[in-house]
């Protein structure tokens, strides 16, 4: 579906993965960048980042040999999809904010 | 001190289960070890772990859920056990909340996993079970009785199938409201 809305976890992963990150670490930058909002449990990331590696949209880099942990970073068609959310998102925020006006400041 | 209690969960009813494990840490027994209808705890302080267990696609010794529960792993979680197709973990309450599924597209995929095998073993329970009763008689044969039991248990797996559905379309209906 062309101009479909990205899930709120695959739109904060993406953003996470501006900076190559592990997996606690996007679990912890998503909830630190939403205030506590958002909290993303291990198994429904790990569901995420390997549709978002099948797709393409992210990578995972070869991690070094001391560290374990395998850290994923936004592919070029990953930055994509996340510009074509952001000004989907403006388009809803602003004319929720026209309509709505005084109610929603 | 270790503790072993038996305890009989039906794979459907695994939310209960989950719930009972967690009642069980804030009494200061921790799940430490599990087998069939058996769970081992250790002593722990009252409400120091939270417990969540998952069925998985394939057994834990394979390759993908190897990768699957290294990774729960590295998000603080420790792997207590495994039975079957299901993974145990419990997580230090004091590392925050302790969850494995976020989203109702992640639970609904899981419920969905649980309700296909116990499809397949249904269906095959079926077909055995007719086999054996139509091919032997409905009467006056031990195999007939065999056909009967496969029968009562593919209705029984029917029935932890609707159970399982009816969840599924509670998430369902959220699903087109919330995300």
């Amino acid at each position: 579906m062309p101009g479909a809305a990205l899930t709120e976890a695959v739109y904060y992963i993406l953003l996470s993965l501006i900076e190559p990150m592990h997996g606690y670490g996007i679990m912890q930058n998503v909830e630190r960048l939403s205030t506590g909002r958002v909290r993303l449990a291990a198994g429904t990331l790990y569901g995420a980042i390997s549709t978002l590696l099948e797709k393409g949209w992210i990578t995972a880099l070869d991690g070094d040999s001391d560290s374990r942990k395998k850290e994923y970073q936004i592919t070029p068609r990953g930055k994509e999809m996340l510009l074509g959310e952001i000004s989907r998102l403006q388009e809803l925020l602003q004319n929720g904010r026209a309509i709505m006006k005084e109610d929603a400041k | 001190m270790r503790k072993v209690i038996r305890k009989l969960f039906w794979a459907w009813d695994f939310d209960k289960e989950e719930k009972w494990l967690n009642e069980m840490a804030s009494k200061g027994l921790a799940l430490c070890a599990v087998g069939f209808c058996r769970y081992e705890f250790e002593q722990c302080k009252p409400g120091e772990y939270a417990v969540c267990l998952q069925m998985l696609e394939n057994k834990p010794q394979h390759a993908e859920s190897e990768k699957y529960i290294e990774f729960v792993e590295e998000t603080g979680a420790e792997h207590v056990g495994s039975y079957l197709t299901w993974v145990y973990f419990r997580k230090k309450k004091e590392d925050g909340p302790f969850e494995l599924l976020s989203d109702y597209a992640s639970r609904i995929k899981h419920l969905s996993r649980i309700m296909k095998l116990l499809g397949v073993i249904g269906v095959f329970n079926l077909m055995a079970g007719c086999y054996n009763l139509f091919l032997y008689g409905i009467w006056g044969h031990a195999i007939s009785l065999l056909g009967m039991i496969n029968i009562v248990l593919a209705a029984f797996l029917g029935y932890g199938i609707y159970r399982l559905w009816k969840k599924c379309e509670k998430l369902k209906k959220e699903q087109q409201v919330f995300e």
